[in-house]
C-alpha cells in the first residue's frame, strides 16, 4: 500500500467537516478535565495539610513582627534615620509612647521576647519598665533613664534596630550558631551557645549509621524472603510486617523494658555470667538506646524495597555466573549485589530521612546523648515558644535532606528508585 | 568399569536423585558421552532430563552414583571448577553488564589480562556474527541477539563440554530454525561437546549425533536420530517421536522378527517384532503416516492390505493429509506426498491400505 500522508489529501477533517486536529483537541481536553476533577480532592487535602504549612514554616523562619507590630514609633525612628545614629529625643519619645501602648495592650512581653532572642536578658527590662510605662513625663529621655540606665546602652538600640525588620536572616543564623554583632557583621556565636551545627552533624551521622545497620541486618532478610518457597516467605513477610501493626509507642517502650539497667537483656548477661553485677550496660537513655531501637523501628522500610527488588531477580544469574567459573562469593559480590542496587538506594534513602527527622524515639529513649535535631526543634516549638528558630532549625534540615536527595540523584539516578 | 566406560568424555554411573527422599526423579541413570558428540536429551517436562543436566553443571548433587567428565569423578567438584560452559533457558545475560563485559566476566575471574581478554571476546563476538553489539546492554538486543550472545559467553572460555538447556524455546519458529543450524556448526567448527536439552522433538532430531528420550526418570532409548524415528524401541518413545498410527491387537504368528498380528476387528495385519516374544501377547503396532501406501503396486508382494474409509482430506501444501477409518479407529493417519500424479481421495471412499513389514514395529502396549 502506497503511503499516504495529510498533504496528499488535504486537511483531515471529520464527518461534520471540523478539522479532525481540533476537534481531536477537544475531545481530548474533555477528557482531561474530567480526570482532573477526580483528582481535585486529594490535590487540595495536599496543599490545604502540606504545601500551606510548609510555607508558613518556611516563611516563620524568616519572619517576625513581634517588634514591628506591637513598637510602630520605634520602628518609624529606625527606618527614618541610618543606622550608626546616636538616640535622640525623639527616639525616646517614640519609644516610650511605644511602651506605653504595649503596656496597656498588655504586649510588652513579645516586643521583650522578640528582642530577648538576639539579646539575653532583655525581656525583664521591657516588662518592667512596662509596669511603670503609665507614669513616663516628657522628657522621656531622663524618665526612661530613670526607670533603667540600660536604655542608654547602643547595643540595645542596635539589636532593636535589628529586630525592628520584621523580615530577617537570625534565625538562620541561630540555627547555624551564628550571630550579627552591633555592627551587624556575622560573627560566630560564643562558643558555650554553639548547639545546632554539632547537633545537626550527630543527627546525620546517627542516621547514617542507623541506615547502615539496617542494610546489613535488613539484605540478608530481604535474601531469605525473596528465594524462600512461598509459603514459608508469606509467614516471614508477616513477621516483617508485624511491627507495622503495633504502636510505635508499645515498640518503643518495649525496647525500654529489655534495655534497662534491670531489664531483660542486662539480667540475662548478668545470670550468663558475662558481665558482673556491677558491670551492667548502660544501653538505653544514651545515644546507644537511641541507635538500637530505631533500627528496630525502621528496618522494615529497608527490607520492603530490598525485597521488590530481589524477588524477580531469577537464580539463574547466579547460577549462571558460578558455570563462569565464577566463586559463590564473585558471583553476589559482581552478578546479584549490583542488580539489587535500586532496592538498596531506595531503602536507604527512605530509611535515612526518616531517621534524620525522627522525634519520638529519640525523645523516649534517647536520654540526653541521644537527643537528634528534631527533639531540639520539637522543644523550640512547645517549651521554649521560638517558633522562628524551630522553623528556621526544621526549613535547614528540609533543605538537607533535598540536597542529599539531589546529590543520590546525580549519583544513581532517581529512576532507579524501586520502592515496591 | 568397562571398557566404553573409560573412553567416554562424560559417564554418568548408575545416578540416582531424588529431591524428597521419597521418590526418584532420575532412576538409575547409565550414559556415555563421547569426546565431540551432540547429545541431547528429550523428554516431557518431568522427566529427569534438566534435573541431569543440573547434575552434570554442579548445581544439583546426585544422591547416588558417579557422574564422570574425562575420566574424572565430579561428584565433589564446585560448579565453578567444573569448566563447563552453559547456555541458561532464558539466556542469563547479565543486564547491569553490556554484552562486552558479560563475555569477559568469564575470562575476568580467570584472572586472564585485559588485552588477552579483549580479544578473546572480540574473537567470540565475531563468531556468532555480533562483532558490532560489545557496547550494547543486553536489554537493547532482540531474542534471537541475546541468544547469540548466550551463547558466545558459555564458549569464550574454551570450555570442552557446553550445556544448553532449551536454548531455543523463547524464540520464534523461522529464527528457532536458523539458530539450531548456527549451533550445529558451532559444534562441528569448534570439536565441543555437547549435551543439550530439549522438549521439541525437531529440534532434537534436527541437530543431535545421539539423542537420549527421557520419560519417568529413565532412559528409553538411546539412539542417532534415524534409528529412533524409523525404529523406536517401545510404546512411549514412538508416540513421543513424530506423528505415529497406533493399532492394538494380539500376535497371531512369531518366525523371527516377522510377526502377523490380528487386530480387534479380525483382520490380519504384517508387523516386525521388537519388544514381544510370546503368541498370543498382546501388543500394539506402530506405523508412521508417511510409510502408509494405500496403492497395491507399491506393496511387497504377499503383504497384507486392509480396508479404509477416507473420512478427510487435508491440503497442506507439501503433503496431502488424509484421515482414514482402519480397524475400527476414526484416527488413523496417512500422509502423501503432493506430486504431479498424486491419487486425490476424496471423503467416503473405500480404499485398502497397506505397508512394508519393517515399517510396522509390534511394541509393548501401553
Amino acid at each position: 500500500m502506497a503511503d499516504i500522508s495529510a498533504s496528499d489529501v488535504g486537511l483531515l477533517k471529520t464527518s461534520d467537516g471540523r478539522p479532525l486536529k481540533s476537534a481531536l483537541a477537544t475531545a481530548q481536553q474533555r477528557s482531561k478535565r474530567r480526570a482532573f476533577l477526580l483528582v481535585l480532592p486529594l490535590l487540595a487535602f495536599i496543599i490545604i495539610t502540606f504545601i500551606i504549612p510548609i510555607g508558613q514554616l518556611l516563611h516563620q523562619a524568616v519572619y517576625n513582627d513581634g517588634f514591628s507590630a506591637n513598637m510602630p514609633r520605634t520602628t518609624a525612628w529606625f527606618v527614618e534615620n541610618p543606622p550608626g545614629t546616636v538616640p535622640d529625643d525623639i527616639a525616646f519619645e517614640a519609644l516610650a509612647l511605644d511602651l506605653k501602648d504595649a503596656a496597656a495592650a498588655r504586649t510588652v512581653g513579645v516586643v521583650g521576647t522578640r528582642v530577648n532572642y538576639e539579646m539575653s536578658g532583655t525581656r525583664s527590662l521591657f516588662t518592667s519598665t512596662a509596669r511603670g510605662a503609665a507614669r513616663l513625663e516628657p522628657p522621656y529621655r531622663e524618665a526612661l533613664l530613670e526607670a533603667d540606665a540600660k536604655w542608654a546602652d547602643p547595643n540595645l538600640w542596635g539589636t532593636m534596630r535589628q529586630v525592628s525588620d520584621a523580615y530577617s536572616a537570625n534565625f538562620f543564623l541561630a540555627a547555624l550558631d551564628m550571630t550579627r554583632d552591633v555592627n551587624g557583621k556575622i560573627v560566630p556565636m560564643p562558643e558555650e551557645r554553639q548547639i545546632y551545627v554539632s547537633l545537626f552533624v550527630k543527627t546525620f551521622l546517627l542516621a547514617g549509621l542507623i541506615t547502615f545497620t539496617c542494610f546489613l541486618l535488613g539484605f540478608p532478610i530481604a535474601h531469605l524472603l525473596a528465594t524462600l518457597p512461598m509459603k514459608w516467605s508469606n509467614l516471614l513477610m508477616i513477621l516483617v510486617l508485624l511491627p507495622f501493626w503495633t504502636s510505635l509507642l508499645v515498640r518503643t517502650t518495649s525496647w525500654m523494658v529489655l534495655l534497662q539497667q534491670q531489664g531483660v537483656v542486662n539480667n540475662t548477661m548478668v545470670a550468663l555470667g558475662i558481665i558482673s553485677d556491677d558491670g551492667r550496660i548502660q544501653m538505653i537513655y544514651n545515644q546507644m538506646g537511641t541507635i538500637i531501637a530505631m533500627t528496630h523501628i525502621l528496618l522494615p522500610f529497608m527490607i520492603l524495597p530490598l525485597y521488590s527488588v530481589m524477588r524477580p531477580i531469577p537464580p539463574t544469574y547466579v547460577r549462571a555466573a558460578r558455570s563462569l567459573g565464577a566463586t559463590s562469593w564473585t558471583a553476589f559480590r559482581r552478578v546479584y549485589l549490583p542488580q539489587t542496587l535500586p532496592g538498596v538506594g531506595a531503602g536507604s534513602l527512605l530509611v535515612f530521612i526518616l531517621a534524620v527527622g525522627y522525634y519520638i524515639t529519640p525523645a523516649l529513649v534517647g536520654g540526653a546523648s541521644g537527643q537528634l535535631i528534631s527533639n531540639l526543634i520539637a522543644f523550640h516549638m512547645q517549651s521554649s515558644l521560638n517558633w522562628s528558630l524551630a522553623s528556621a532549625l526544621a526549613a535547614l534540615l528540609l533543605g538537607a535532606v533535598l540536597v542529599l536527595y539531589w546529590i543520590y540523584d546525580r549519583l544513581v539516578g532517581i529512576d532507579n528508585l524501586k520502592l515496591g | 568399569m568397562s571398557e566404553s566406560h573409560r573412553d567416554a568424555f562424560v559417564a554418568f554411573d548408575r545416578v540416582q536423585k531424588s529431591y524428597d527422599g521419597v521418590s526418584l526423579v532420575v532412576k538409575d541413570l547409565n550414559l556415555d558421552i563421547a569426546k565431540g558428540e551432540f547429545l541431547t536429551m528429550l523428554g516431557p517436562s518431568g522427566s529427569g532430563k534438566t534435573t541431569c543436566l543440573m547434575m552434570l553443571a554442579g548445581f544439583e548433587t546426585a544422591t547416588n552414583g558417579e557422574i564422570r567428565l574425562d575420566g574424572t569423578n565430579i561428584n565433589a567438584v564446585p560448579p565453578h571448577k567444573r569448566g563447563i560452559g552453559m547456555v541458561f533457558q532464558n539466556y542469563a545475560l547479565f543486564p547491569h553488564m553490556t554484552v562486552g563485559e558479560n563475555l569477559a566476566f568469564p575470562l575476568e575471574v580467570r584472572g586472564m589480562g585485559k588485552s588477552d581478554r579483549d580479544a578473546k571476546v572480540q574473537r567470540a563476538l565475531d563468531m556468532v556474527q555480533m562483532g558490532a553489539f560489545a557496547n550494547r546492554r543486553p536489554a537493547q538486543l532482540s531474542g534471537g541477539q541475546q541468544q547469540r550472545i548466550a551463547l558466545a559467553r558459555a564458549l569464550v572460555f574454551d570450555p570442552k563440554l557446553v550445556l544448553m538447556d532449551e536454548p531455543l524455546g523463547a524464540l520464534d519458529k523461522q529464527l528457532r530454525e536458523h539458530m539450531q543450524f548456527e549451533i550445529k556448526h558451532l559444534h562441528e567448527s569448534l570439536g565441543i561437546t555437547v549435551v543439550y536439552v530439549t522438549h521439541d522433538q525437531g529440534e532434537a532430531l534436527t541437530m543431535s549425533d545421539r539423542i537420549a528420550v527421557f520419560n519417568d526418570g529413565r532412559i528409553q532409548q538411546l539412539a542417532p536420530p534415524a534409528d529412533l524415528y524409523e525404529r523406536p524401541d517401545n510404546s512411549f518413545v514412538a508416540g513421543f517421536i513424530g506423528e505415529n498410527n497406533k493399532l492394538p491387537g494380539t500376535l497371531e504368528e512369531l518366525t523371527g522378527d516377522k510377526a502377523l498380528v490380528r487386530l480387534a476387528t479380525g483382520e490380519v495385519i504384517d508387523a516386525t517384532a521388537v519388544n514381544v516374544t510370546q503368541k498370543g501377547q498382546a501388543t500394539l503396532v506402530s506405523i508412521r503416516p508417511e510409510r502408509v501406501e494405500f496403492k497395491p503396486e507399491m506393496m511387497p508382494p504377499g503383504a497384507h492390505m486392509i480396508g479404509a474409509d477416507v473420512l478427510e482430506v487435508i491440503y497442506m501444501g507439501d503433503i496431502l493429509r488424509a484421515r482414514l477409518r482402519v480397524a475400527g479407529s476414526d484416527d488413523f493417519v496417512m500422509k502423501m506426498r503432493n506430486t504431479q500424479g498424486q491419487t486425490r481421495l476424496a471423503p467416503g471412499q473405500q480404499i485398502k491400505v497397506g505397508w512394508h513389514p519393517q515399517d510396522a514395529r509390534a511394541l509393548d502396549p501401553v
